[in-house]
């Protein structure tokens, strides 16, 4: 068990330097997720336009797993189109489990693969994606109506 | 006496090491490790004795309730009780406290009525009585905290008034470790003609409890915190209140005449036993109190007394450790801290590699958590096979977690 497998320097950069928290002004649909077991919460706020993620931010308490993760899910989906975002959810799902995942279309999210040999700090890591990807329903089922 | 290493000695899971090192186990608030006797005992009852209990004819159907029975026995002496049939076993104390709520809570309390609770309930002594009052229509009430995290007598007896029906209280916090007045509250409580529910989880298995001298109407705790095994709890009743209150469970084993279209109830304890009961969880749970009778509650007590003043004076080397609740004196053997600028989770973490096991979160106390103005906090809790060698291990793995964070942090 190494801890510099988990804790890599871009994760603390993350944690310490959040980028795109704050608030999205108007043209977004806004997710509040916690975390029940431990007490984490995220606001996550995504605004598209066109089909492409034209803005997303958030607000959260947590530890340095899932702030850094949300900080850098931002940063990597920002200006993608949401079926490519998607797919870089389930790949990052996929890293996190410990299974087969093309990490270099992560980015910097590679990062966090060590999160997979921390099996008590797989939910901190997952708790922005899956306020990404319920925020995505919501925006669909908004359009629809 | 036994000394702490021949204790810890007789507890097969901290023999191996866990990351590496020695594993220094600090989470016994939430479940306690066991000892080998309670260990072969479970395996003895399965290997000589098992069979369904309270029916079978032959001699081994015999055999299992005796041991069944026996343990509520043990139980019983362990706690004061003035007999065995004041012992309902339950899967732990939830169901113990639902099981009141949901039988007398809900014959007695009506409309307008009071519940008094303190803000450190445990969610399981919390939402039933939440969940009471908003099907009643009655008032629940929390007792004020005070910033050390005690409650106040002078508030009891303010709070707790003559519309008040039941006063439901932890007798030791699970997060603030405050050991609260629970005796004294249960006189306010029936000065004005309430009864008292007594969270029991986090004291009976660290310190001697004598039901009759508490003179609480109910007590419940968990097996597997008191070095039992999991899924076998108790609820202590007093006779007169358990002899006139409703199954909440029906089915077999709780019986006494089944027609066509009305049945017929055993007496209290069994009729809150429905269904083949844990009989080997309660055949450990008399093998548990067993053991710690023979270690003696003064003696556990008293060690992680002198355990918990220890951590609290060694914490203190840690100038960025922030410690909640009462001092030393007031709090039973944990410690719920935050090491500031970290998150619980990560400390966990860091401590965890260093083969120290604490808790971070909650600690299903949310309403407390808003309180403290923590979304989460770590905790260290001791039991009798702690040592003072495992505070030094928290303190030097809190030393790295700090070392650790303020060099990646800055």
């Amino acid at each position: 068990m190494q801890l510099d497998d988990l804790y890599r320097q871009v994760i603390m950069d993350h944690y310490q330097h959040p980028r795109n928290q704050g608030q999205i002004e108007d043209g977004a649909v806004s997710v509040h997720l916690h975390n029940p077991t431990c007490g984490d919460e995220i606001t996550l706020q995504l605004a598209v336009e066109d089909g492409i993620v034209r803005d997303v931010r958030f607000k959260g308490i947590g530890c340095s797993i899932s702030i850094a993760s949300a900080s850098m899910m931002s940063e990597t989906i920002k200006g993608k189109s949401l079926e490519e975002a998607l797919e870089l959810a389930e790949e990052f799902h996929r890293m996190i489990r410990g299974e087969p995942a093309d990490t270099e279309r992560l980015g910097d999210l590679e990062a966090l693969q060590g999160v997979s040999k921390f099996p008590a700090r797989v939910k901190c890591a997952l708790l922005a994606w899956n306020a990404f990807e319920r925020a995505v329903q919501e925006q669909r089922q908004e359009r629809r109506a | 006496m036994k000394t702490r290493e021949e204790i810890r000695r007789e507890f097969p899971i901290l023999q191996q090491p866990m990351n590496g090192k020695r594993l220094v186990y600090l989470d016994s608030a939430a479940t306690s490790q066991k000892p080998l006797p309670v260990i072969e005992r479970i395996a003895r009852y399965y290997s000589e004795e098992n069979a369904n209990v309270h029916r079978g004819v032959y001699a081994l159907a015999g055999r299992a309730t005796e041991a069944f029975e026996g343990a509520r026995e043990k139980v019983a002496r362990f706690i004061g009780a003035s007999s065995a049939d004041e012992i309902v076993f339950t899967r732990g104390t939830t169901e113990g406290i639902n099981l009141v709520a949901a039988s007398l809570g809900r014959r007695m309390v009506g409309e307008g009525d009071e519940i008094v609770i303190t803000p450190m309930e445990h969610h399981s002594n919390l939402i039933p009585w939440q969940q009471l009052a908003l099907a009643k229509g009655a008032v629940l009430k929390y007792l004020p905290l005070q910033p050390d995290g005690t409650i106040r007598l002078e508030d009891a007896e303010r709070e707790i008034t003559e519309r008040t029906k039941i006063v439901a209280v932890a007798h030791v916090s699970n997060v603030l470790g405050t050991v609260n007045p629970v005796k004294e509250m249960a006189r306010i409580a029936h000065r004005k003609g309430a009864l008292i529910v007594v969270d029991a989880a986090q004291s009976v298995p660290h310190m001697p409890v004598d039901v009759r001298d508490l003179d609480c109407d109910f007590l419940a705790f968990s097996g597997h915190k008191m070095c039992g095994p999991t899924g076998i709890g108790v609820l202590y009743g007093k006779r007169e209140w358990l002899s006139q209150m409703e199954p909440v469970y029906y089915g077999g084993e709780m019986i006494e005449v089944v027609e066509l279209y009305r049945s017929t109830w055993k007496e209290a304890p069994w009729r809150f036993e429905g269904g083949t009961p844990n009989i080997a969880g309660a055949v450990g749970l008399g093998a548990a109190v067993d053991y710690l009778t023979g270690v003696g509650m003064e003696n556990v007590h008293r060690w992680e007394q002198e355990l918990v003043r220890y951590a609290l004076d060694r914490l203190k080397e840690i100038p960025e450790i922030e410690i909640y609740g009462p001092g030393a004196g007031q709090r039973a053997g944990l410690v719920t801290f935050n090491l500031r600028g970290v998150h619980p989770h990560d400390v966990a973490t860091v401590l965890d590699a260093e083969g120290v096991a604490i808790r971070a979160g909650h600690h299903c106390a949310q309403p407390l958590m808003r309180w403290l103005g923590a979304a989460a906090t770590a905790r260290a809790s001791f039991y009798l096979y702690n040592t003072e060698e495992d505070v030094d291990a928290l303190i030097d793995a809190l030393a790295k977690a700090k070392e650790f964070f303020s060099h990646a942090i800055g």
